[in-house]
């Protein structure tokens, strides 16, 4: 597929072209904040941002999403009978997306799109979404994307990479959505000799910009009890205050919660996103809990992304480096550390320590 | 892409009550589509979530046998919201009911073998399915020897009390049931904690018999030793897990244990795959 | 607040060695800019880890509810309010505490340094009365005054009401300053302008709770927000149920909240949540003249009946 240059200036006419065919989102920024919305008529998005504070997978997958509505009026023909709530299958385009969070969605697509069962208001909304990412010519000390599966200049979960170079962008179609939507924008103008090495110099020269790394090796080749058992979870979870930041922001946490509301004589299903930190996430009817203390939780969240995900798709951790929960958790737990540390643990020194103390 | 939230409508057909104390009840449901029923088939040991509008859903296992036409039944114990406003639904309302979800028993595995049944409290729904599933006239013929042994705390909390009597009375199958404690005098079965009829009357370990656990979790923990002690090995002692749940179907994420989902890759685990997960059940 | 590092250190050792507490909980520098991480030590060699700066701004009381050990407890002024209101309330027995004290100059508000350079910060220095921060390509030293977290502005309670150690002399307590300024400018608006002034407030909550976890109030087993028998509050988005969680936790903490800021330094999208809570503050001022966990032999207002009540329903 064909290298295309996109001149600055001529970027709103397109994205004004886009909009006509698609709901597109972009960064936008919000007081000190940027966050991707939906842009209206007039707006663009703003590329001066390092990331958006929440991942963009409420595009695919809100925060709340309604799934049925029911009605509880006994005289009614579909009393009690759930019906399900339309979905919006226009098709959406993200522009500006980070290589990072581009990954989390084919990460998380394991999850939703199983041969069993096929989430359809996730697979939906995924398929009609074309994703138009913009590299990072400039990471954050909290990045570690390229420790995590892919880079600053990363191409997995991206329909179109974006390379922002002075007063253009060139733009790489990588999937036949991507040439699609490139096409309907107007961006079609090839890009000169040369710009494949340009993009490939700049990409070197993000990658050195990381900093920061996890290791997660010897996290593969434990046995998962090794590390369950492990001594430091009570140590490593003693700031932790069990809320949903880092899971919330997260883009490849998933996990949600269904609640019926009703109201009066109708109501509806929904389903939010829950948090593996709060108590009651696995709190039983009979009261039971089997993970009553705080330690236990937050051991659930790590073993979860470094272990479990991986001994279970053996394609790598749940992790895509973003680093929001490094940068906004309340308490600085650092998956990082708790990643090294998992990494770097022998379960036979610690018994060699035990032993003789 | 079928949407798999969308629970399929049923009907109450009939609610028994099963236990004096009224906390367990019966309850036969009518698929109101009849193509539902053909998209319903399940197998025994599999569950099911319960779709109750307007109060949420709660996964149960499937306690009538697939050879059991035209319905399909739960026995369902009070204790939370959704289970507490079904108790109070009457014959003839409506609801909804989502699966087969999970594995059921090995099946396979089972064919041609001795399997040895403990069950303990409200745990044996599906080990009723299993039970009129192996000894239906089509299937009896691809098991061995079957052995089983249910216990309540007092007659009264038995459930299917006329079906265990009618097993009972049967040569084609070693029926052991027990209670804690009793004072009447015309009990005519035994009187004991499960893991110490277990103990008693279960047939001694060998490669051809399996033993299939459902009970509380203070039953599981006295009656593994004593199947340890009898020579079982963990791969031919089947358990099935209960847990939180939402969507019952593996997507949710809230019921993993370790890297498994007690939705879809459970509820069935041999104690062998148990011993090697977190202990987080 | 330089030299205080090394006075915590001292203390936590000293107490560890002479077996006087089970462990010491204090901060630890944190592995990003302008924050550090609540941390807790249990032997003498451990206690160099334990550090102070103008970023801990998190209430260390939050982490000794319902504890059984003895505790070694780092607490600024309203930390150690807090100690108070939790002895009060019996969530921890004063025997069980060593509380060392720390006469507090004020917290800085990493979101308002974070406004103030172009660039990320990767490091930071402090002296008494400066932050300087650095990027890549700029260094800026900015006066604390400037960058102070709001609460701590207005603080009337610098200094610590209860302790058995300290690790530096008093400090000056701020006068002239008008705790509840905001609460009147909010006040002094029209019904409708109140209505979206808080609508805006609370419209990017995501419902982390964060706030909720971070106070150290907040202990109920289960919060108002998780009960489902009755359930009272929605989980979802809908607004009536976000605001329903922010001013009915507010109305809880009415008479035991000390102004700490935990809960807006814990909040991941910047909300002013103190809004909510400091009106409730200044409410109990004026009809009780009250302030919370001043003085650990008085009930709090709420907690008790008085013959001159002003209210005259309870007469």
């Amino acid at each position: 597929m064909k290298l295309i240059k996109i001149d600055k200036k001529s970027l709103k006419e397109g994205i004004d072209k886009l909009k006509r065919t698609h709901c597109v989102f972009g960064p936008v920024r919000e007081n000190d904040e940027y966050e991707f919305k939906v842009l209206g008529d007039a707006d663009m998005p703003d590329f001066s941002f390092s990331n958006t504070r929440m991942s963009p997978k409420a595009i695919v997958y809100p925060q709340t999403q309604l799934m049925f509505t029911y009605s509880l009026d006994d005289a009614a023909d579909d009393c009690r009978i759930l019906k399900e709530v339309p979905l919006d299958e226009r098709p959406r385009a993200v522009i500006g997306i980070r290589p990072c969070d581009a990954l989390a969605f084919p990460l998380v697509r394991r999850n939703f799109d199983t041969p069993e069962y096929q989430d359809t208001f996730w697979v939906r909304a995924y398929e009609a979404t074309t994703f138009v990412g913009l590299a990072c010519n400039e990471p954050c000390a909290t990045c570690f994307c390229t420790s995590a599966g892919t880079g600053p200049f990363g191409k997995e979960g991206l329909d179109v990479l974006l390379v922002e170079d002075g007063d253009d962008f060139f733009a790489e179609p990588l999937t036949p959505k991507g040439e699609s939507l490139l096409e309907t924008a107007g961006w079609t103008t090839e890009a000169g000799g040369g710009a494949e090495e340009k993009i490939t110099s700049m990409a070197a020269a993000a990658n050195e910009h990381i900093t920061s790394a996890v290791s997660f090796d010897n996290i593969k080749k434990r046995e998962i009890l090794e590390l369950y058992d492990a001594p430091f979870w009570e140590e490593e979870a003693f700031s932790c205050i069990n809320c949903g930041t880092c899971t919330y922001v997260c883009p490849t946490c998933w996990c949600f919660d269904i609640q019926d509301e009703t109201f009066g004589k109708s109501g509806v299903r929904m389903r939010n996103w829950d948090s593996c930190m709060s108590p009651l996430f696995t709190l039983h009817a009979s009261g039971h809990n089997p993970r009553t203390k705080k330690h236990e939780r937050v051991r659930q969240r790590f073993m979860h992304k470094l272990k479990y995900y991986v001994d279970k798709y053996d394609n790598g951790i749940q992790c895509v480096g973003c680093g929001r929960c490094v940068r906004l958790c309340p308490v600085n737990i650092d998956i990082r550390s708790i990643c090294n540390k998992m990494n770097n643990f022998d379960p036979e020194a610690c018994k060699c320590e035990v032993a003789s103390s | 892409m079928q949407n798999p939230y969308l629970p399929y409508p049923v009907r109450i057909d009939q609610i028994i009550t099963e236990t004096e104390d009224k906390s367990l009840k019966t309850f036969k449901f009518v698929f109101i589509r009849p193509e539902d029923e053909e998209k319903f088939a399940y197998r025994a040991g599999q569950f099911a979530e319960l779709s109750v509008p307007g109060l949420g859903e709660i996964p149960i296992g499937i306690a009538s046998s697939p050879t059991e036409k035209g319905f399909v039944k739960f026995t369902i114990f009070k204790t939370g919201k959704v289970t507490s406003h079904l108790h109070a639904m009457r014959e003839g309302e409506i609801m909804g009911i989502r699966g087969p979800l999970g594995h059921p028993y090995p099946w396979e595995t089972l064919a041609g073998k001795n399997i040895v049944i403990i069950g303990g409290g409200f745990a044996f729904t599906t080990l009723r399915s299993s039970i009129i599933f192996m000894t239906d006239p089509a299937n009896r013929s691809k098991f061995k020897d079957i052995h089983v042994i249910y216990g309540a705390r007092s007659p009264g909390m038995l459930l299917y009390k006329e079906e265990l009597k009618s097993w009972a009375e049967r040569d084609d199958m070693n029926m052991h049931i027990t209670v804690d404690g009793t004072d009447d005098p015309d009990w005519k079965y035994h009187k004991g904690f499960v893991p110490a009829i277990t103990e008693k009357f279960a047939p001694p370990a060998d490669a051809d018999t399996y033993a299939i656990i459902c009970g509380p979790p203070i039953m599981i923990k006295f009656t593994q030793p004593v199947l340890d002690n009898l020579g079982y090995s963990h791969d031919n002692i089947i358990m099935s897990l209960e847990n939180r749940m939402k969507c019952g179907i593996g997507i949710c994420g809230r019921c993993n244990i370790g890297k498994d989902l007690v939705c879809k890759d459970g509820p069935v685990f041999t104690l062998s795959q148990l011993n090697a997960m977190p202990k987080e059940y | 607040m330089t030299g205080y590092t090394e006075k915590i250190r001292e203390i936590a050792a000293r107490l560890l060695t002479e077996g006087k507490v089970d462990r010491v909980i204090g901060f630890r520098k944190g592995t990003v800019p302008m924050m550090n991480q609540p941390h807790y030590v249990t032997s003498p060699a451990m206690a160099a880890e334990l550090i102070w700066d103008s970023h801990c701004g998190l209430n260390l009381a939050n982490y000794v509810t319902d504890r059984k050990e003895r505790i070694g407890i780092v607490a600024k002024g309203c930390d150690s309010r807090n100690l108070v209101t939790h002895i009060i309330e019996n969530k921890i027995k004063r025997d069980q505490l060593v509380i060392i004290g720390v006469p507090c100059t004020g917290m800085v508000d990493r979101n308002k340094i974070c406004a103030m350079v172009e660039g990320e910060i990767t490091s930071v220095e402090e002296s008494d009365d400066a932050i300087t921060v650095s990027g890549n390509g700029f260094s800026k030293t900015i006066a604390k005054t400037d960058v102070l977290r709001e609460n701590c502005a207005v603080c009337t309670h610098r200094n610590p009401v209860i302790h058995d150690e300290m690790v530096g002399e008093p400090v000056a307590e701020q006068t002239g300053v008008d705790a509840y300024a905001s609460v009147k400018k909010v006040e002094a608006l029209s019904p409708e302008e109140k209505w979206n002034y808080f609508e805006n407030l609370i419209s990017t909550c995501i419902r982390c709770y964060a706030c909720r976890n971070a106070c150290p109030l907040c202990y109920c087993p289960t919060c108002f927000v998780d009960e489902s028998r009755p359930q009272w509050v929605g989980k979802s988005q809908d607004p009536i149920d976000v605001r329903t969680f922010h001013l009915l936790r507010a109305y809880h903490c009415a008479g035991r909240c000390t102004d700490c800021g935990a809960c807006e330094t814990a909040c991941p999208m910047g909300i002013k949540v103190r809004e909510f809570t400091k009106k409730l503050n200044m409410d109990c001022f004026e009809l009780f003249g009250w302030e919370a966990g001043l003085n650990i032999d008085k009930r709090p207002p709420l907690d008790v009946y008085k013959t001159d009540d002003p209210d005259d329903f309870i007469r």
